[in-house]
């Protein structure tokens, strides 16, 4: 017979370490249906038919975030043959929260209270019988760091599977709410499977409009359970759901006064808590912060001997994807005599696309391990601790702030790095924003018209990261606003963990994970959409013949270059340089660097310096500086480049999330650089007053409405995700 | 009456009444903010917002927004 046992527990509470002690290398990573949420599942270690189902980490199993209605809906619809639910015994009272609920749906539960080392160096007694007693469920103590009691707390949970040992329904409430549960409980005898009673009965009294819908009472019992609900409402002078809560705790905080004897006093402070003293310490903070920042980039980005991450992509992109595995390639290829077209098509198309991409590989380790630590170590709720009060004007997170700093290095992991933020709407909103913060690639095309059009100047790559971080914040203002984003409120009220030391086994695990979707991805979006943008640039007609063009020139991708050119033209992309820039701009989403390089073909050098040097006098002959101005701007702005694209896709986890946000960026960009165009080109007499200089000014009154409208506001703060309930 | 969010930090406070409705205040209780729990206010971050609890037994941040629905004494 295969058991399923289901994985809760509060976040930080050790649950990831539990799982990954428990299923070592055999897990499966996936989402759950529809969601962005995380699901991973794994056989128990020295079992074939045994799975743990590792649900997200939550403090409820309210009907307010998506990880508590993800796991909500898989333990009612699902119905594991076990819960192991891991309670953090260094904060037990919280911990316990949760397990009251699990306990009421009566499925077999095994309370595992983890960090049992910690709690005993406190000096703090856990009496375990009594504990058990109480709950009425099996009760063990591990340390899952050391893997200290998880085989037995398995066994034991497979065992209570195996004799489907359901825990006696805990004495939580009172007696008012007793008897009003009781009567709800016969009222919707016809609707639900018995062993679930108490469950839907406190979810019916609570007013849970998810149970609601999927309930669909009549309207006469409706009316009937209300008025039983408002009586007790009126005598305890509480609203239904606040009563359930608070009930719970004070039914907790008489199981630990029983069960636990704290050693020292309640606000006495912990290493932890000294830490965190220096740490978040007004003063302090802020130069800490900015230091952590400044070591993690350094070593992972920066140009220094020390930046290791610097120094494998710059070897992964000379050595590995310039030399070795291109002549490994050529060796093959010309050893069997393929044909040419073939050869161009792996060589130039495959090995060159494909490798342009890996050979971000070690920096994004390189962050991703750093981050990681920063993470596991507690670090990184202080980050959004401390910066929340700026983000949050800009409808961000404090969270924010890691994936746009990340993203000054690569757009990719910046993205990625958005993972960490838990709320669905400041995370959704990051990830647009992000590919706004200049990457090190755009670098090259800012130095090109700086050293080109406008003698160099440092006010240009300046002005580029001011255009950046605007365009994040006038995005953020305005996306906020708008219903899909104001649909959901995001509540920050947050835990801020106690600190510990990073355990080797989670960094490396959450670091190889991260990385290695990465990987996968290079292999598949990146490699097709190489294979197609080689095709565009190799292939055309010559004298009405259709085959390979020597000159590029020539290519399809000149053709659509062409043709679309016009669209282009009231960003003053116009007379030779039109389609050169269109051109330019499409090859951009190969890799922004490629834009430099697009140049130096289109104008007949067959290699450039990074920053186009050779080709900076033609360049200004056909870029007036605000023209030049222009493309920098929608260049900097636009779709990024495919690897990125990659990640939005991933990191949405939805196809519409992902046009949208593409679409959104490349609007953005495109009225930014008409507004400046127009509007800028007028004032300094570069532009004659036209039909697009009214296009330009209605933008711009657009845009200051959209930044000054009132908002969207919600009728109804619960999720908007229907059919969610009956969803497998 | 006074709201969390005037408190100052070190003082330490007992939750009278918890106002508003729907996530927001489900949330707060969830994470342990019920009536008649203590309250130890440690610290406010640098910029001033968001503050840091004490709660039973751990450490737990919310905006001054959201601690202005908590009345305590």
């Amino acid at each position: 017979m295969e058991i399923k046992i289901a994985l809760a527990g509060n976040p930080n509470s050790g649950k990831t370490t539990l799982f990954n002690n428990l299923t070592g290398s055999r897990q499966r990573v996936g989402n759950w249906p529809g969601v962005t949420v995380e699901k991973k599942e794994g056989s128990l270690k020295g079992t074939n038919d045994v799975t743990i189902q590792d649900l997200p980490g939550i403090y409820s199993l309210s009907p307010y975030s998506l990880e508590e209605v993800v796991s909500r809906n898989y333990l009612v619809n699902e119905k594991p043959d076990a819960i192991l639910n891991i309670v953090d015994g260094t904060n037990i009272e919280r911990n316990l929260y949760l397990t009251t609920q699990l306990l009421e749906l009566q499925i077999p539960v095994v309370v595992a209270v983890n960090m049992i080392d910690l709690v005993e160096r406190n000096g703090d007694m856990i009496d375990l019988n009594r504990l058990a007693q109480e709950l009425g469920c099996p009760v063990m103590a591990i340390s899952a760091l050391k893997g200290k009691g998880t085989k037995e707390v398995a066994a034991k949970a497979v065992e209570v599977a195996k004799k489907h040992q359901v825990a006696l329904i805990p004495d939580i409430y009172d007696k008012t709410v007793v008897s009003a549960l009781s009567k709800i409980q016969s009222e919707l005898q016809t609707h639900i499977d018995d062993s679930m009673a108490r469950w839907y009965s406190v979810k019916v009294f609570e007013r849970d409009e998810r149970i609601d819908e999927f309930l669909k009472l009549t309207d006469d019992k409706k009316s009937k359970i209300e008025l039983l609900i408002k009586k007790v409402e009126e005598a305890l002078d509480d609203d239904a759901e606040s009563i359930i809560t608070s009930q719970r705790y004070d039914y907790i905080g008489t199981i630990v006064q029983h069960a636990v004897k704290k050693k020292g006093s309640k606000h006495e402070l912990s290493v932890s808590d000294k830490i965190d003293k220096i740490v978040t310490n007004r003063i302090l903070a802020l130069p800490i912060f900015i230091l952590v920042m400044y070591v993690v980039y350094t070593i992972a980005m920066g140009g220094t001997s020390i930046s290791i991450g610097t120094i494998g992509t710059d070897w992964a992109n000379d050595v590995l994807f310039g030399d070795i595995v291109p002549n490994f390639f050529d060796g093959i290829l010309t050893s069997l005599h393929v044909n040419g077209v073939l050869y161009g098509l792996i060589m130039d198309g495959i090995v060159g696309g494909v490798g342009a991409v890996l050979g971000f590989v070690p920096q994004i380790l390189v962050l991703f391990l750093l981050l990681s630590i920063m993470e596991d170590v507690g670090y990184m709720s202080r980050v959004a601790f401390i910066m929340d009060r700026i983000f949050r004007r800009f409808g961000l997170s404090g969270k924010s702030f890691i994936p746009m700093l990340v993203a000054t290095g690569c757009g990719v992991p910046g993205i990625m790095a958005s993972r960490t933020i838990e709320q669905d709407r400041d995370r959704k909103m990051t990830i647009m924003t992000t590919g706004f913060i200049p990457c090190g690639a755009k670098m090259p095309i800012i130095g090109l018209f700086a050293g080109a059009v406008f003698g160099g100047s440092s006010l240009v790559a300046t002005s580029a990261f001011v255009i950046g971080i605007a365009a994040v914040i006038i995005s953020g203002i305005i996306l906020k606003k708008f219903k899909s984003f104001a649909g959901e409120p995001a509540p920050f009220v947050m835990e801020l963990p106690a600190y510990h030391l990073p355990s080797a086994g989670n960094v490396l695990r959450a670091t190889w994970e991260r990385g290695w979707s990465f990987i996968k991805r290079a292999g598949t979006v990146i490699l097709l959409s190489s294979i197609i943008l080689w095709f565009l640039q190799g292939f055309g007609f010559t004298n009405g013949q259709f085959g390979m063009v020597e000159d590029n020139n020539t290519s399809l991708l000149a053709d659509i270059g062409n043709a679309i050119a016009l669209i282009f033209a009231p960003l003053g992309w116009v007379g030779d340089m039109a389609w050169k820039a269109t051109v330019a701009t499409f090859t951009g989403l190969i890799a922004k660097e490629e834009v430099v390089n697009t140049f130096g073909v289109l104008y007949n050098f067959s290699e450039v310096s990074e920053e186009g040097n050779e080709i900076w006098t033609l360049i200004a002959q056909d870029f007036t500086p605000i023209a030049a101005y222009s493309f920098m701007i929608f260049n900097l702005l636009c779709a990024p480049c495919f690897a990125a694209m990659g990640a939005i896709r991933r990191e949405m986890n939805n196809t519409k999330w992902t046009l949208a946000a593409i679409g959104y960026m490349c609007l953005f960009a495109y009225v930014s650089a008409l507004i400046v165009y127009q509007l800028v080109g007028l004032a300094i007499g570069e532009v004659a007053f036209n039909f697009w200089t009214i296009v330009a000014l209605a933008l711009l009154i657009g845009v200051i409405y959209l930044l000054f409208r009132p908002g969207y506001k919600p009728k109804s703060e619960a999720l908007d995700l229907k059919g969610m309930q009956t969803a497998k | 009456m006074k709201l969390l969010k005037d408190c100052k930090p070190s003082e330490t406070v007992v939750v009278k009444k918890i106002t508003g409705a729907g996530a927001t205040k489900r949330r707060i209780m969830d994470m342990g903010i019920t009536k008649g729990v203590e309250i130890h206010i440690r610290k406010v971050a640098p910029l001033g917002d968001p503050i840091e609890l004490n709660i039973r037994g751990y450490e737990l941040s919310l905006r001054k927004q959201d601690a202005q629905m908590i009345e305590v004494e």
